[in-house]
């Protein structure tokens, strides 16, 4: 069995012997993954914001923003022999933690939601499958050999996609 | 951790005295309202990576339930009052003086969550106004809300606002305890984080320099 490979929050890892890729925890937080069928090519992204323009900070962590993030996760992908058109994607996140947060502002699982789809619709790379929204947090797997994505919720049980 | 070079032990021993004066009073709230003793930890003030906040909270997928509210006024930020689900249990039965089977939020019925989320609610509420008044500073709260779920999901909906100027979390932490019960943890701790452009109001109002 493979070593697992855990990604912590606003972090980027890449898979390179067809080692799961996991992130826990994800709230308001996007788990993307970006691989390429019928290779070894996978890359997983812990995604909190949607925009790096809403801040004055110049350096952050590498996969905090949705739109910092997912051209870094494609290009890294490219540089290690990838190809562009060949990418696919599965997403999981995105929840309301706290129903009361009604605000625009605090809305944070959906304007993520929204804003990688727009990444990865502009750079060409087709959503395969996706759980989000709703108000539970997620543990997620993503096995490069079947492309299976495990999700794991405390309340709704595990499911695959 | 270059972000907060200005900050130095004699800044985080004020916050540490906010903690202690706010928590003391969220304590005899809760005494009040048990009707038992509650002791509580010296509280912890520090500045860490904000991805390290999941850790302090018993690992990023331990289950706790945590009451949160969103601070406004002078000093933006984000409160917690949170505890281990097993905890929350015990707290619960001592509220209602009813048994809890299981904390999943359909299980749970609604006297028992609003039980807890009034818990939650008055801790946060005399924390804060003990904060208002030796700050001298405004501060109000939206209503607080209940989720039971993993502690890094949790957390993260408080670092949001945060995360956009900054990869550290400043934080003040105290735990609290009934008195006289065998808990290795706490059953509750209140966590207090601020935006990052909070620290000159802060630190202004208190007569501490911030020499940058």
């Amino acid at each position: 069995m493979n070593k697992v490979i855990t990604i912590g929050m606003a972090e980027i890892a890449y898979s390179e012997l067809s080692q799961p890729l996991r992130t826990s925890g994800l709230g308001s937080c996007v788990g993307v993954i970006i691989y390429q069928e019928g290779s070894n090519h996978a890359g997983m992204a812990h995604i909190m914001l949607p925009s790096a323009s809403i801040s004055t900070k110049k350096v952050h962590k590498i996969g905090k923003f949705a739109d910092v993030a997912i051209p870094e996760l494609t290009s890294e992908l490219v540089r290690r022999g990838a190809s562009t058109y060949r990418l696919k994607a599965k997403i999981a996140g995105g929840a309301q933690m706290f129903a009361s947060s009604g605000n625009e502002m605090m809305r944070v699982g959906e304007r993520n939601v929204v804003a990688v789809k727009e990444q990865l619709n502009q750079l060409n790379i087709s959503l395969v499958a996706e759980d989000t929204g709703g108000t539970n947090g997620r543990t997620i797997l993503f096995d490069p050999k079947t492309q299976a994505l495990t999700i794991r919720t405390v309340h709704l049980g595990t499911k695959v996609i | 951790m270059k972000e907060y070079d200005f900050i130095q032990p004699a800044h985080l021993d004020v916050l540490k005295e906010i903690g202690n004066i706010g928590a003391g009073h969220a304590a005899t709230s809760l005494s009040a309202l048990l009707g038992k003793t509650i002791e509580m930890s010296v509280p912890e003030a520090r500045v860490i990576p904000f991805q390290d906040l999941p850790d302090r909270m018993g690992g990023s997928e331990n289950e706790i339930a945590a009451i949160y509210a969103r601070i406004h006024g002078d000093t933006p930020g984000s409160v917690y009052f949170f505890s281990d689900v097993s905890h929350s249990e015990s707290l619960i039965q001592q509220l209602t003086g009813r048994p809890v089977y299981g904390t999943d939020r359909s299980s749970l019925n609604d006297y028992a969550t609003s039980a807890y989320l009034e818990t939650g609610n008055i801790v946060i509420g005399s924390f804060l106004s003990a904060f208002a008044d030796l700050t001298s500073l405004t501060v109000s709260r939206d209503v607080p809300d209940l989720s039971i779920d993993m502690a890094g999901a949790i957390i993260s909906h408080g670092l949001s606002q945060l995360l956009i100027q900054s990869d550290v979390a400043i934080f003040i932490e105290t735990q609290m305890k009934i008195d006289g019960e065998k808990t290795s943890r706490n059953f509750g701790s209140i966590l207090l984080l601020f935006d990052p452009e909070t620290f000159d109001v802060l630190f202004q109002s208190l007569g501490v320099n911030i020499d940058e």
